[in-house]
């Protein structure tokens, strides 16, 4: 087994005293061969973030550190390597890229002096030449004007060409064995599809082997040439990607896959003709406030939402999708006004919202309804969970008792124990807190829900009995929904309608199915190109 | 546009935009010492012993302060604006000269307490967070607590029994030796020798916050994805240290002693009065019970224009460390 570039035999990595579970990782083994890659695949808490940093030998010890089994990176034992060794390997041997572009780059220093480093602690390079290769390596990832980029600060960058960067800078000295830790999760859908083209290309240059994690199948489906699949820390199978994607073994491999949203749209429901809800040229600008007493340049200001237009029927479910900075989600919070749109009509029913202030709007918030993005940060952490849910309808005149025992109700509508009900947000997981954001807003007997990328904070399967949840009281309920969501995926499985936005405009509207099969204007074709494990879709559809 | 000129415009924008803030302040304050009873001529009067009524109204007369508030301060204003801040009858002076004259004692301790508190706040942060839950953590967080809970006019006055009474290291008041007629370095020595004991202690309390601060805000950037990065580059913990985390940390800091600066003025009465200081804290304090409305006037209006200064210098220095700022 010589020609391996890494074999991990037994490994177990102990968590602190007091945590869920004893151990992060147990008894894994994985190799790795020249030019391969292999995808490690999970959910979150399943171990394959340590298990990178363990060989990397970036464990945050001592809480958590190796107790047992080998890394063995070209012979050599990393368990048992100096650090000034590891610190050695790290950078020219072993590099990494993560998930956050823009956190994991230092944002006082240049692009230039942060690539520079590398070669400073690796390669007897003069500065000039340092410089030199630093612009090359940007040129390699095709960032425009790399003499320039070499002198930028992070911010000044996009996120894929910040993620670019870090890829200059993780393959600055030919690594062996390349680590990219769910590079793409924070990027758009068509930036990702570069970056995953531009890690393949650059692995056929420097034939290093790529360990590749990430939760997302569709990936998995392009890049990986084996794949493990972990779970609580154990492996629960490993093998080709055809074999794991195709014939998976596992339970848990089967039930992940089977979560995984397919790209083809369900059937079309039929549909009433009734508009609840209409918005006629909507129009939201940021900034471009003037600075004290007039003085100066006016500043800059960001065309958020321009003149959209769009109607939504009753129990239908209208998918609005686009990328990071589309105008999605100011478009949202203006049509149940949490924004104040700057012109047009919002028509609820035959009231025209955008003009009612505070008070005049207060009654009619009963009847539109969002669900928010972050299970995490939209519930207040001080409040109790019967609270939360039950405080809506108290405000709209309902009394306590009866406005908490349909708090208990929409508990169990939503799927959770009534024991809920004195319980404080930080007690559930995600998905959980999810679905008490789900109750909130359902408290009110709405007639619209407004769900901004309900999933998008959720693991594959706890995504998949959200969605399954919101279909469920949407048919029970008789809701109108806007969903908002990034992933084209979950649009073809949840949506009738779609309305496509690009730089604030709506570019392209109409049923899912047609959407998907012809798409008209380019935006959505490129949209719908990018959409990772495609060829692995058509394959289980056909 | 390049960055130089850009800072440059952005900083000719800040100052003009100070001068109506200066002038409201100088309305504001105005107003606000009305407020308080009683007036110069009370004072001088209080203290010649016997003085009719008739006399009283003469002095208020020649002081201008029998006609109405507005027409007082309109005439105020205009003297301001032609740098004139009048004269103070209590010292027999002009406002701008008296105010100058004791405006350097106060900067040299200002500045000298605001190197002293920000510079060994950021290296005993450092140091501590350096040293992280060992002993010497320990001995820096104990001693910040120790002076951050501590009186300011207390420390002053211990210091003085210890190192001025019991050992004969350093004066006990003033600002130099005038009896000496000292030129040059000398004089230079001779002040320096006098600013030890007031400028510990006004920076304590603040090195105690400087410290606790940067020993925060440096574990805060530890945790950081970008020291990961750093490291899965090989780089050194020292450079981590040193050059990725310390940059980012101090921004908290500067933000912080640029909005303190301020509030020195305010502390530094209490060491002005303990060591006989002859500074603007000290001026001020008098001429408030003495009613010397004019001179405290004068003092507040430098004050302001100071805080105003420093508020620019802290937004500038700023651009220089966090590039995300931009001056605009």
């Amino acid at each position: 087994m010589t020609d391996k570039l890494l074999q991990i035999s037994n490994l177990d990595i102990v968590l602190p005293e007091g945590s869920e579970r004893d151990l992060a990782v147990k008894d894994l083994n994985i190799d790795l061969s020249p030019g391969e890659t292999l995808c490690i695949v999970g959910e979150s808490g399943s171990g394959k973030s340590l298990t990178a940093r363990a060989l990397m030998g970036l464990l945050p010890a001592p809480h958590v550190r190796v107790e047992k089994g080998t890394i063995s990176f070209c012979g050599e034992d990393l368990t048992k390597a100096s650090e000034p060794r590891m610190r050695q390997i790290r950078g020219s041997e072993i590099s990494m890229i993560f998930q956050e572009p823009m956190t994991a780059l230092n944002p006082v220093m240049t692009i230039g002096v942060q690539i520079d480093e590398v070669f400073r602690y690796h390669a007897d390079m003069s500065k000039s030449e340092r410089r030199q290769r630093a612009i090359e390596l940007l040129e390699d990832v095709q960032l425009p004007d790399p003499k320039q980029i070499v002198a930028a600060y992070p911010h000044e960058l996009s996120g894929g060409q910040r993620q670019r960067a870090m890829i200059a800078m993780a393959l600055a000295l030919e690594p062996k064995i390349l680590i990219a830790d769910e590079p793409t999760t924070a990027l758009d859908v068509t930036t990702q599809a570069q970056i995953l083209k531009l890690i393949s290309e650059m692995q056929t240059i420097h034939k290093s082997g790529v360990l590749f994690i990430t939760h997302d199948f569709g990936v998995v489906a392009d890049i990986a040439d084996r794949v493990v699949v972990m779970q609580y820390g154990n492996v629960v199978e490993t093998g080709t990607v055809d074999k794991v994607l195709n014939k998976p073994e596992h339970p848990y491999t089967k039930a992940l896959i089977a979560s995984v949203p397919s790209l083809v749209p369900r059937a079309p429901r039929s549909r009433s003709d009734q508009v609840v809800l209409s918005g006629d040229k909507i129009q939201k600008k940021f900034g471009g406030g003037k600075s004290l007493f007039g003085l100066g340049k006016p500043n800059r200001f960001v065309h958020a939402v321009k003149d959209v237009t769009l109607d939504l029927r009753r129990g239908e479910t209208l998918g609005v999708v686009g990328e990071s900075g589309s105008g999605k989600s100011t478009l949202a919070r203006c049509i149940i006004r949490l924004l104040d749109s700057d012109s047009g009509n919002i028509m609820l029913d035959d009231v025209d919202i955008r003009a009612l202030n505070r008070a005049e709007m207060r009654p009619l918030r009963t009847k539109i309804q969002m669900v928010f993005q972050d299970p995490f940060a939209s519930l207040n952490p001080r409040i109790k969970v019967g609270q939360i849910i039950s405080q809506g309808p108290i405000i709209q005149g309902q009394s306590k008792e009866k406005a908490e025992s349909r708090a208990r109700e929409l508990l169990d509508i939503v799927g959770l124990d009534e024991r809920a009900f004195n319980r404080y947000p930080h007690e559930f997981s995600g998905g959980q807190r999810q679905r008490i954001g789900i109750a909130r807003a359902l408290a009110l007997d709405p007639e619209i829900l407004v769900a901004d990328e309900p999933v998008s904070a959720l693991d594959v399967s706890i995504q998949a009995q959200i969605l399954e949840l919101l279909d469920q009281i949407r048919e029970s309920m008789n809701l109108s929904m806007v969903f908002i969501t990034h992933d084209l995926r979950v649009a073809a499985q949840v949506c009738d309608r779609l309305a496509v936005m690009r730089y604030g405009e709506i570019v392209e509207t109409g049923a899912t199915g047609k959407i998907f099969e012809n798409p008209q204007h380019s935006y959505t074709k490129d949209l719908l190109a990018a959409v990772p494990g495609q060829k692995w879709d058509r394959k289980v559809a056909g | 546009m390049n960055r130089s000129s850009k800072i440059l415009r952005y900083v000719s924008r800040r100052l003009i935009q100070g001068i109506p803030i200066i002038l409201a302040i100088v309305v504001l304050n105005f107003f606000l010492l009305n407020l308080a009873e009683g007036d110069a001529v009370d004072v001088l009067a209080g203290e010649a012993g016997s003085a009719t009524p008739e006399y009283m109204e003469e002095m208020r007369k020649k002081f201008g302060l029998d006609k109405p508030l507005p027409v007082q301060l309109a005439v105020y204003l205009k003297n301001v604006i032609q740098l004139d801040l009048g004269y103070s009858f209590r010292h027999d002076m002009q406002v701008t000269e008296l105010i100058i004259d004791r405006f350097w004692p106060t900067l040299i301790l200002m500045v000298s307490t605001i190197l002293l508190a920000v510079g060994f706040g950021i290296l005993l942060g450092l140091f501590a967070a350096i040293n992280l839950n060992t002993w010497k953590d320990s001995v820096v967080s104990v001693f910040a607590l120790i002076t951050y809970a501590t009186p300011l006019f207390w420390v002053g006055l211990m210091m003085i029994i210890l190192f001025s009474i019991k050992n004969d290291w350093f004066p006990t008041s003033g600002m130099e030796n005038s009896a000496m007629f000292y030129e040059g370095f000398e004089r230079v020595k001779d002040i320096a020798h006098h600013l030890v004991l007031p400028t510990i202690t006004l920076s304590l309390f603040y090195l105690a916050l400087y410290t606790r601060m940067m020993r925060a805000s440096m574990l805060e950037q530890y945790g950081q994805d970008y020291v990961i990065t750093a490291r899965a580059k090989g780089v050194s913990e020292r450079r981590i240290t040193f050059v990725h985390v310390l940059r980012n940390a101090l921004l908290p800091v500067v933000t912080m002693a640029g909005v303190q600066v301020g509030a020195l003025i305010g502390g530094s009465v209490i060491v002005e009065s303990v060591f006989a200081w002859p500074g603007l804290g000290m001026l001020a304090f008098e001429s408030l019970f003495a009613r010397d409305l004019n001179l405290l006037l004068g003092i507040f209006l430098l004050s302001s224009a100071l805080v105003v200064a420093v508020n620019l210098v802290v937004d500038v220095v700023y651009c220089f460390l966090d590039p995300r700022i931009e001056v605009n």
